[in-house]
């Protein structure tokens, strides 16, 4: 099957992805004063997100047992995870649309997977905004961290991984919309909720959230856990030492459980109809 | 084998409704297509034709590998549409009249552009197709105008480019002269015909004009209740539904209705009557008859209306 094709071989759509994506690209810069006012705004109300959290550090010292840069760097974490996650597949979120539009039956006539063709479509750099202000406050946060090589590593691996898990949040709550169309804001709920959450250290929640979300909806991995590996600390949970290393893992199986979901979704949807 | 084959296609919907102000929901299976067989060799033009609901769409759908059938057979140019739903889309072109394929906020180019990456056409081999039908469908002028910003004719037109690029071997087209006028339907059907004699292109085409298929189908199929009750030539159609000619004839003076052999008078308007008869008679004898006994001004024949006979057919089927 052709979906078979795309696990198993991903170069090929991947290849797909970026000929469209190049495409609309050349389009959004072919009005490049736009394009700039979109991009500048977007970074200026990012920016404000962040300021909120520094702000609120003039009157405490610690939050939850961390220190202003060490917040920083959670907050970069996750929201490079989920601004790339948005920008290389943001229009997933559009699935319901799609459907109610007929779109969908458009797209299921091209001979492009159709997680390729929606995730493509309407590509847009403007999301660009939310990773440059993350970076900046990731970059502010560095020094808070006593570099190693490992270290160095384990901060590669955690913005690849949170990446990836927000890729498959995205990509595994946008399903629900093959079965109801309406199902947008209950996605976000998951899918930006979860990066809120992931902006403060778990220590300002009880113990039982974090072990939800560690096991349940596993987004602790985002940031959490790699953090804590770079900080050096032990798990304030007393939660085993060895999760600080399994975000690559926990990103796996949400990603193989987002692409089995989306084919089940596909299916569902060819087999009822709009 | 057939490039279409269809057989004993069945499609059902699960439609769930609220009984007792919602309390139950009772489950109900809808066959919106079954008992369907028929097929179409290379080359054919097709009309697919049938009141709203008939499951025409439906039909469309499975063809084009959108939609699952429940049962029965279908192979589409050798392949099962919904398993080999990716490969089938380099062979065939689809055009849903009220549903555009392009996108919106770019101009008709990009569009196509895009549709060059999807279908990997080897750019030489776009741009003398691109070239080609931009020159037949006259969009030179709208090239690098937003979709947005297009006529409902241009748009349409834009769609059957962008349904074309890539060479396809069947073109299925869902009502496309919708909401055209009547130049636009023109230059439209002319340039399908022009496309069927000269690649060879095989036309599937659903529509509720009627003009459409007497200007473009050799072959009707006419669905009702989700299965064929019609598969055959026009004029076959024509003899089915028991239809008729009319020949009306204009009158030098009033006269009362008008008595020859094989015609009988449905109507009269002051020197005007209308005189039908059967569709495979010949008008030539009954024309001469009313010359020789009465005096004629003029004479001239109306066709059968399709609709009519489609009518006839629909109400006999139920």
């Amino acid at each position: 099957m052709a979906d078979l094709a795309t696990l198993v071989r991903p170069w090929h759509p991947l290849a797909r992805y970026g000929e469209i994506a190049r495409l609309w690209i050349r389009a959004e810069i072919s009005y490049p004063a736009s394009f700039a006012m979109l991009v500048v705004g977007s970074m200026l109300i990012n920016a404000l997100d962040f300021v909120g959290i520094a702000i609120m550090f003039s009157s405490i010292d610690q939050l939850g047992g961390f220190e202003l840069r060490e917040i920083a760097l959670l907050y970069g974490a996750t929201g490079i995870g989920i601004g790339v996650a948005d920008t290389l597949i943001g229009s997933v979120e559009r699935i319901g649309e799609y459907v109610r539009t007929g779109r969908l039956d458009q797209m299921l006539t091209k001979p492009v997977p159709l997680l390729v063709q929606v995730c493509s479509d309407r590509f847009t750099l403007r999301r660009l905004g939310r990773i440059t202000q993350a970076t900046v406050v990731l970059v502010w946060a560095l020094p808070v961290v006593d570099w190693t090589p490992s270290r160095v590593g384990m901060a590669l691996v955690m913005v690849l991984s949170s990446s990836a898990l927000f890729f498959g949040l995205f990509v595994l709550f946008s399903c629900i919309q093959f079965w109801t169309t309406d199902a947008n804001e209950f996605a976000n709920a998951f899918t930006y909720g979860g990066n809120t959450l992931t902006q403060y250290p778990l220590t300002i929640f009880p113990r039982e959230l974090a072990i939800a979300l560690t096991v349940v909806l596993p987004i602790a991995f985002v940031n959490w856990y790699p953090c804590l590996y770079l900080l050096g600390r032990p798990d304030p949970f007393g939660l085993p030492e060895w999760l600080q290393f399994c975000s690559p893992l926990a990103a796996a199986v949400v990603v193989t459980a987002a692409l089995l979901v989306w084919r089940t979704g596909v299916r569902h949807y060819t087999s009822t109809g709009s | 084998m057939a490039l279409i084959d269809v057989q004993d296609l069945e499609r059902t919907f699960v439609v769930r409704r609220k009984v007792d102000g919602g309390r139950r929901r009772l489950r109900d299976e809808v066959r919106a297509v079954h008992d369907l067989t028929f097929s179409v060799e290379a080359g054919e033009m097709v009309g697919y034709i049938g009141p709203n609901g008939a499951g025409k769409s439906t039909t469309i759908k499975m063809l084009t590998g959108i939609l699952v059938p429940t049962a029965g057979h279908l192979r589409v140019a050798g392949l099962d549409p919904s398993k080999d739903r990716v490969a089938l889309a380099r062979r065939i072109g689809v055009v849903f009249g009220q549903r555009t394929t392009l996108w919106w906020d770019l101009p008709l180019r990009d569009s196509f552009a895009l549709l060059q990456k999807m279908y990997r056409i080897p750019t030489e081999r776009y741009r003398a197709n691109l070239e080609r039908f931009v020159e037949l469908l006259d969009l030179r002028d709208q090239l690098d105008t937003p979709v947005r910003q297009l006529s409902l004719g241009q748009r349409m037109r834009g769609d059957i480019t962008a349904a074309l690029l890539h060479d396809p071997e069947i073109l299925y087209l869902d009502e496309p002269t919708i909401g055209l006028d009547v130049v636009s339907k023109g230059r439209l059907r002319e340039f399908l015909r022009a496309l069927n004699a000269e690649r060879g292109t095989t036309l599937v085409l659903t529509t509720h004009d009627l003009q459409d298929i007497e200007a473009l189908c050799d072959r009707v199929i006419v669905i009702d209740h989700g299965t064929a009750v019609f598969d055959g030539p026009l004029p076959a159609l024509h003899a089915q539904g028991g239809s008729t000619r009319t020949l009306v004839v204009d009158l030098v003076d009033e006269a009362p209705a008008i008595e020859v052999p094989g015609a009988v008078v449905r109507r009269v308007e002051g020197p005007r009557q209308w005189l039908s008869f059967p569709t495979e008679a010949s008008a030539a004898p009954i024309v001469a008859a009313v010359a020789a006994s009465y005096d004629v001004a003029d004479l001239s024949i109306q066709e059968p209306d399709i609709e009519e006979v489609i009518r006839d057919l629909y109400s006999r089927g139920a």
